[in-house]
């Protein structure tokens, strides 16, 4: 059967290459965005296994709350874009220097 | 190999590539649809871990939802996609070096036999009038009742900030106060005119 490590090094997996999306896009903030959900939905693999492989249903609960955090974040987000493209008509990163001292 | 076995190893293969591609292609509507096949394989993943509601809803909520959100909003967008590929195979070596490296390492960790078969055997499947659905609503409003009122909160705020956000005054909107119109009364509005009557003439 399949052992626990095997989601684990999935997640893993999951996790550095969203990471490395965050590196590569980092002047697009949608697939910014995008890369953020997945280093979530790594988490959420993680604890998905470790609940099956402990049967304990807390895991799930959790994941069901970070979903929860995370569809509030996406949200949250793309309003931001939303109107920092109405602003600037561009969500380039390096654009977004506002706040610069 | 079981079935089990090789869905697992291609659900997690068809995620991993998927995963690839949302942060390496070029437009973002076909990353936006990578995604989804990400999240979508991710939920087979789950199934196999017999997480069925959590699959479901992750396909609801996700696929259903959040990514057609963000399929509006990038095709909402008018994006100049040449000015935010700039750089991009920059940090390509460097980055890449890092995520193997990460990988490696936790491959080693995870690989050190604390989480060995012998340590977290593949327990037994549930018996075939095991609920998940049931099993996590019971749980999350006995114990977790409180944390689940504060997800509640944190979508409502999230509705709010969002709709608050992007609402934006119109000058030209036909927009009319509710308590001004239930407080009009009828002469305000109408007049009669007092006229005679004409008569009808035939045309000739």
């Amino acid at each position: 059967m399949i052992p626990l490590t095997h989601y684990l090094i999935l997640g893993a997996i999951l996790f550095s290459i969203s990471m490395v999306g965050i590196f590569l896009n980092r002047k697009n903030v949608v697939i910014l965005l995008m890369a953020i959900e997945l280093l979530l939905l790594a988490v959420n693999v993680n604890f998905v296994a470790f609940s099956h492989y402990l049967q304990d249903t807390a895991g799930q609960v959790f994941v069901f709350f970070i979903l929860t955090v995370a569809a509030a974040e996406s949200a949250i987000g793309l309003a931001i874009l939303i109107v920092l493209f109405r602003n600037r008509r561009s969500i380039n990163v390096e654009d977004l220097d506002a706040l610069k001292g | 190999m079981t079935f089990i076995q090789f869905a697992f190893y291609f659900f997690a293969s068809v995620l991993i590539f998927a995963a690839t591609m949302v942060v390496t292609i070029r437009n973002p509507v076909k990353a936006a649809l990578f995604l989804v096949l990400a999240f979508f394989s991710a939920a087979c993943v789950w199934l196999t871990l017999e997480a069925e509601f959590l699959a479901i809803v992750l396909v609801l909520v996700y696929v259903g939802a959040v990514m057609v959100l963000f399929l509006f909003v990038v095709m909402m967008l008018d994006i100049n996609l040449t000015r935010l590929r700039e750089g991009f195979g920059e940090y390509l070596p460097i980055g890449g070096l890092i995520a193997i490296l990460m990988v490696l390492e936790l491959a080693i960790v995870l690989n050190s036999g604390g989480f060995s078969e012998e340590q977290f055997p593949r327990p037994e499947g549930h018996p075939e009038t095991y609920s998940n659905t049931k099993e996590l609503g019971r749980l999350l409003y006995t114990f977790y009742v409180y944390p689940f009122e504060l997800a509640a909160i944190i979508l409502l705020v999230a509705i709010i900030a969002a709709i608050s956000l992007t609402l934006r005054k119109r000058p030209d909107t036909k927009y009319l106060n509710p308590a001004d119109q239930v407080t009009v009364r009828k002469s305000d509005r109408l007049r009669v005119v007092k006229m005679p009557a004409e008569k009808n003439e035939p045309q000739p």
